[in-house]
């Protein structure tokens, strides 16, 4: 059974009142400033978010206690129109170490006159972390049985 | 941790819902036959599978005048609507914190 394309991207577009570099660089240095609070995968508060400015860098959460959390690798960086990132965290909202079972969120930014700024989001190829719910069932049976839902789910969803 | 989980996930963390989402595993129903031998109203039984639905775990077809919920064979679309939620949370946030006024110095 193929997905349909649509069924594996999730598309955003937001406009903003300020010139194209200072909408990039409050999306890449200041992702921190807007990332939702309750996303957040270390044991502790979050004391700042790290976006690396270069290709090949990464995107991490450093906690308050000095923990790192290594999210998204940057895949594509290019000021003040591109920036392309992976998305290494699992439907279970675990660090994904396989970077094949990862997605990415590609960002253009357009600007539409000197002070308006469209932004367009995407974020593709999401059915990579097609394993997500096999890795569900067999987390659950790993943790003092859960019932067998997730398994018969996950039987009906390969079928 | 569990707060941040999957919303599939924590729809299935009660156990209503589970036990709902078991016997929709087992073939489509209607509300009416679901709440057979629950000790939940009928009501309460369309609430829960409103909660299954919204985290994209079944879907619900009319058939006549009634609905048959089905377990949704798409296991992708949770996590689509999982990202679908941090994204919408995410660029909403965004724009306020670019259009915040520029700090000047004094």
């Amino acid at each position: 059974m193929t997905t349909p394309a649509t069924a594996t991207s999730i598309r955003h577009e937001v406009v903003v009142e300020a010139p194209i570099e200072h909408a990039f660089s409050v999306f890449t240095k200041g992702f921190g400033s807007f990332k939702p609070p309750e996303h957040n995968m270390l044991g502790v508060d979050i004391a700042e978010t790290v976006f690396e400015l270069t290709e090949g860098g990464s995107v991490y959460d450093k906690g308050v206690d000095g923990s790192e959390c290594r999210w998204a690798r940057v895949l594509a960086y290019d000021p003040p129109n591109r920036v392309v990132i992976s998305w290494d965290i699992s439907p279970q909202w675990q660090i994904e170490t396989d970077h094949a079972k990862t997605s990415e969120v590609d960002v253009r930014f357009i600007a539409e006159t000197p002070d308006r700024t469209r932004v367009e989001l995407e974020h593709r190829n999401i059915d990579r972390h097609g394993d997500g719910w096999e890795a569900v069932r067999e987390g659950v049976d790993a943790n003092d049985g859960w019932p067998l839902y997730l398994r018969r789910f996950a039987d009906v969803v390969a079928a | 941790m569990t707060t941040d989980q999957l919303a599939a996930w924590s729809a299935l963390g009660d156990r209503t819902r589970r036990t709902l989402f078991e016997r929709l595993t087992e073939r489509p129903s209607a509300v009416g036959e679901l709440a057979k031998g629950l000790p939940v109203s009928r009501p309460a039984v369309s609430q829960h599978l409103k909660v299954l639905k919204d985290a994209g775990l079944v879907v619900g077809q009319p058939v006549g005048n009634r609905r048959i919920y089905a377990i949704n064979p798409d296991g992708l679309s949770a996590l689509r609507a999982e990202l679908d939620r941090f994204w919408t949370s995410a660029m909403t946030a965004y724009k306020a914190a670019v259009e915040q006024p520029q700090k000047e110095e004094p």
